[in-house]
């Protein structure tokens, strides 16, 4: 029970200080998931994001049931998926309840363009961080440069991506894999 | 009736929008063409809050459709509905991956994966620094290069930088400073 209570406190605190999306949660993942309590590895939640994307359904709650399953089963990814959805639900009914052009807002602008100033920090840090744990060889790096630059200046969906570097990694170890 | 129609409306966002909560407004927008729950202007404005908000931007949406279509209830019962596929699919794939991840064949297909999820959120962080450091739009305006760099940005990137790897404090920390921050110096 203490832990199902854990599970919902943490992963509200990670859907409410998430600002842009899913990726923009890694940091939050990394540092309470990873750092402070040793729920899963960083190439797990590598893991976690690569099935998150190419699966139905919203990263950030996908990468929540998929931590929340692997502590407490059912009942755990109920529970995560409940606490990163619950700030949202609070905020958007007060928001969508009592403001009018709530964006338009000068406050509003300023402090989010700030915010994003920090997310781009942060989500760089975590990037390096990552890359250091799974990015080990000329392979990896080859694959981080294809995902990068297709990614960033096309329109090829990240769910190809996705496919296409699972097949290159089972292609690379076929013999690996035959042998055994 | 109504509370079931927008649950299982939904289910269905959830179920085909693969790829994240931007995925989503394509079925929203037909969503809005199909009822009069809302109308495409609304819908412009929610994704506009949904943004600057904290939280996932597809949780957002829905929670914004259900509490304009139903009330409170409403929001509660659309966020039910797009989170519903995403428990069900991710918790039998979190079941058989905890069964196979050391086979051979899965490992393999993980090593390909790992570099290529780093790219993308790399990808993502790129995205986030050119909108965020840069003013494209403003420079192909003056082709003043001085119009190109937000300096202000600049500036507390640079600091966040420092201070974020020097002392490894909490993400929070550093998004309530870099709003202050935004506040203060009119960002």
């Amino acid at each position: 029970m203490k832990e199902l209570w854990q599970l919902f406190i943490i992963f509200c605190r990670i859907g409410g200080f998430t600002f842009g999306g899913g990726y923009a949660m890694l940091p939050m993942i990394q540092k309470e998931i990873v750092e402070k309590r040793n729920w899963a590895t960083d190439e797990e939640i590598l893991d976690y994001y690569a099935i998150g994307q190419s699966t139905p359904g919203i990263i950030a709650v996908n990468t929540a049931t998929f931590i929340g399953y692997k502590r407490k089963g059912i009942i755990g990814a109920i529970v995560a998926t409940a606490g990163m959805v619950f700030p949202s639900l609070v905020i958007i009914t007060l928001i969508a309840a009592f403001f009018r052009n709530f964006q338009d807002y000068a406050i509003v602008k300023h402090a989010f363009s700030g915010i994003r100033v920090a997310v781009a920090v942060l989500i760089l840090n975590a990037i390096i961080k990552m890359w250091k744990n799974s990015v080990k060889d000329w392979k990896g790096i080859t694959v981080f440069c294809v995902a990068f630059a297709v990614t960033a200046f096309t329109n090829i969906s990240p769910v190809i991506v996705i496919v296409a570097s699972a097949a290159f990694g089972i292609i690379i170890n076929i013999k690996r894999i035959e042998a055994k | 009736m109504i509370y079931i129609l927008l649950f299982f409306e939904f289910f269905k966002i959830g179920l085909f929008a693969v790829g994240g909560g931007l995925a989503t407004i394509p079925f929203l927008q037909d969503l809005s063409d199909k009822t009069d729950w809302f109308t495409s202007q609304e819908l412009v404005d929610m994704i506009a809050v949904s943004e600057s908000t904290p939280g996932p931007i597809g949780i957002n949406m829905a929670t914004y459709v259900g509490f304009k279509t139903a009330g409170i209830p409403g929001g509660a019962i659309a966020v039910a509905g797009i989170v519903a596929p995403s428990i069900i699919v991710i918790v039998l794939i979190a079941h058989y991956y905890m069964k196979f991840s050391e086979k051979p064949l899965v490992k393999s297909a993980f090593y390909g994966l790992r570099p290529a999820v780093v790219g993308l959120i790399g990808a993502a962080g790129f995205e986030v620094v050119k909108i965020s450091l840069f003013n494209i739009n403003k420079f192909f305006e003056t082709k003043a290069v001085t119009d190109l760099i937000n300096i202000k940005s600049l500036t507390l990137f640079a600091v966040i930088l420092y201070f974020s790897n020097k002392y490894k404090k909490h993400p929070i920390v550093y998004i309530a400073f870099a709003a202050i921050a935004g506040i203060l110096f009119k960002f």
